[in-house]
């Protein structure tokens, strides 16, 4: 599905990303885990071609994508939830939603199944909503894109423990509507309960890959990468 | 103490000049909120209009055609504008742009000069708008109330085809945060090329129905830039709704302040200005600075 194959990154002249390499496939949940400023955030960057790498390859279902713009990635099939959800504030929540609808499978009403919430506050504008509110909306509307393969940046990033652990189960839900997920998160625990595979990255680099259970197992990784005792 | 209906007169004076830095300030604000370019050579766009409208009323004899297609003329020189020489440089320094888009007023200014001459050039009001009407005890010319019911009913069309279309909101999301309306699989390159479009032909539009009001000469554009940036920052930058408040401010500010303090009407336009920028420095309408 995914292949990323060596890409460097940089921002202006610092560079981000030493040769990373990572796969998803079809039908895999892979979680990327690392601190703050290990580069997680500027992988899915790369991705979605917001920061395109100026060395490697991005193969996306057997395209190389790492030159496109970012509106032929996103078309293309990969839906994204980005860091700090960058809800659209002045736009309705049904706008948000719309914006980037396309195809078939998830539809407005599907979406408002799944986030009831969502239902009651379709008029309201994006920016009104309180944060875990904002995090349903940014996965509904990469949900509406249709893509088959879902980026989520953080979503537990600045929730309360019990909306992290519905936005793991909503995560968990998704795996089995043939969605291929690509989940960045600091947040250990939620990251493997929803992975099938991890890997972790430090600074710029994928120090370590392996199953949810071996890195449960691999406590100096765990210690000196993740800060988790 | 003037008289009421001074006054009254007056108003629609300033309200017949708001309408006109409505519609120029629209594309103004929008193409700052959408590309991050302060696009300096916007008043060329409103010159631009007028001398299009001096040819075609000219060579037609028709005002309404003028009207229909000189700000059709004018967003195509915009879209070419924006896809030739303002798109290299979104990734550069805003001075960049800053410096390209003050290049482009000489240009133009000197293209008019060259195909139109540097006079003054009066704009004949269209035969139905031609004299004047009086209104509670004000002598009007029935023009000035044809700009401003045009002008109003513009404001409303651009109302909502922002606030109340698909295309609309695709517009206001890429003004919000141009990069993600892209990774929703929106080609904002086309849509920048598309506002930048549409700013220049309402910039046409308001030299249109400017013409005949303040005729048409070269450095029209310039001067009426300032004006309509001030509008800008008091109405706050990206909000269509601060750039129509601010425009019937600015523009009640300079009629007054021309008839009230003559020769220093500017003046009175910096201190509306001022008071509104030291009181909410992001403008009336206008996102939290960060």
């Amino acid at each position: 599905m995914l292949e990323v194959d060596g890409i460097h990154t940089y921002y202006g002249e610092s560079h981000i990303l030493h040769g990373v390499s990572l796969r998803v496939a079809a039908g895999e949940a892979v979680a990327l885990l690392g601190r703050n400023g290990a580069g997680k955030t500027t992988m899915i960057r790369s991705i979605v071609g917001f920061t395109p790498p100026r060395e490697g390859r991005i193969v996306f279902e057997g395209e190389p994508i790492q030159a496109w713009p970012p509106y032929r990635i996103s078309r293309r099939g990969m839906a994204l939830v980005p860091q700090g959800r960058r809800i659209f504030s002045p736009l309705s929540v049904r706008e948000n939603l719309l914006l980037g609808a396309r195809a078939a499978g998830w539809t407005l009403e599907r979406v408002f199944a799944l986030f009831p919430r969502l239902r009651e506050r379709a008029e309201q504008s994006g920016g009104t909503l309180s944060g875990g509110e904002q995090q349903m909306l940014a996965i509904g509307r990469a949900l509406l894109t249709n893509g088959r393969l879902l980026l989520l940046d953080e979503p537990s990033e600045g929730l309360a423990p019990i909306l992290v652990r519905e936005i793991g189960r909503v995560v968990k839900g998704l795996k089995g509507e043939r969605l291929s997920i690509l989940l960045v998160e600091q947040n250990y625990h939620l990251a493997l309960r929803v992975a099938d595979r991890v890997y972790v990255m430090n600074k710029g680099q994928i120090v370590y890959e392996g199953t949810p259970q071996s890195l449960e197992a691999a406590e100096e990784i765990k210690r000196r990468y993740l800060g988790v005792a | 103490m003037p008289a009421l209906p001074d006054l009254f007169a007056q108003a629609l004076n300033g309200l017949s000049y708001g309408v006109l830095l409505f519609l120029l300030s629209v594309g103004l604000t929008l193409i700052f909120g959408m590309l991050d370019v302060v696009n300096l050579a916007h008043g060329s766009f409103y010159m631009l209009g007028a001398y299009a409208g001096l040819t075609l009323i000219a060579t037609t004899g028709n005002f309404w055609l003028a009207l229909v297609a000189a700000p059709l003329v004018v967003g195509g020189i915009g879209a070419v504008i924006e896809r030739s020489c303002l798109r290299p440089l979104y990734r550069r320094q805003p001075l960049d742009q800053v410096l390209l888009t003050f290049g482009l007023i000489y240009l133009f200014e000197d293209l008019v000069k060259w195909i139109w001459g540097g006079r003054i050039r009066s704009i004949p009001a269209p035969d139905l708008f031609s004299g004047s009407v009086t209104v509670l005890g004000a002598t009007v010319p029935s023009y000035r109330l044809f700009v401003i019911v045009f002008g109003l009913g513009m404001a409303v069309a651009v109302w909502l085809l922002i606030e109340r279309t698909r295309l609309g909101s695709i517009i206001r999301a890429g003004v919000f945060d141009a990069e993600m309306t892209g990774g929703m699989g929106v080609n904002i390159h086309r849509v920048f090329t598309g506002v930048f479009a549409f700013g220049a032909a309402l910039g046409g539009l308001s030299g249109v129905i400017a013409g005949p009001i303040q005729s048409a000469y070269p450095p029209m554009g310039a001067s009426i830039l300032i004006p309509a940036l001030i509008v800008v920052v008091v109405g706050g930058l990206g909000s269509l709704k601060g750039s129509l408040v601010g425009s019937l401010i600015i523009g009640q500010a300079e009629t007054f302040g021309k008839a009230w303090l003559p020769g220093a009407s500017m003046l009175m336009i910096y201190l509306v200005m001022a008071a509104i920028v030291l009181l909410r420095p992001q403008g009336l309408f206008g996102r939290p600075l960060k």
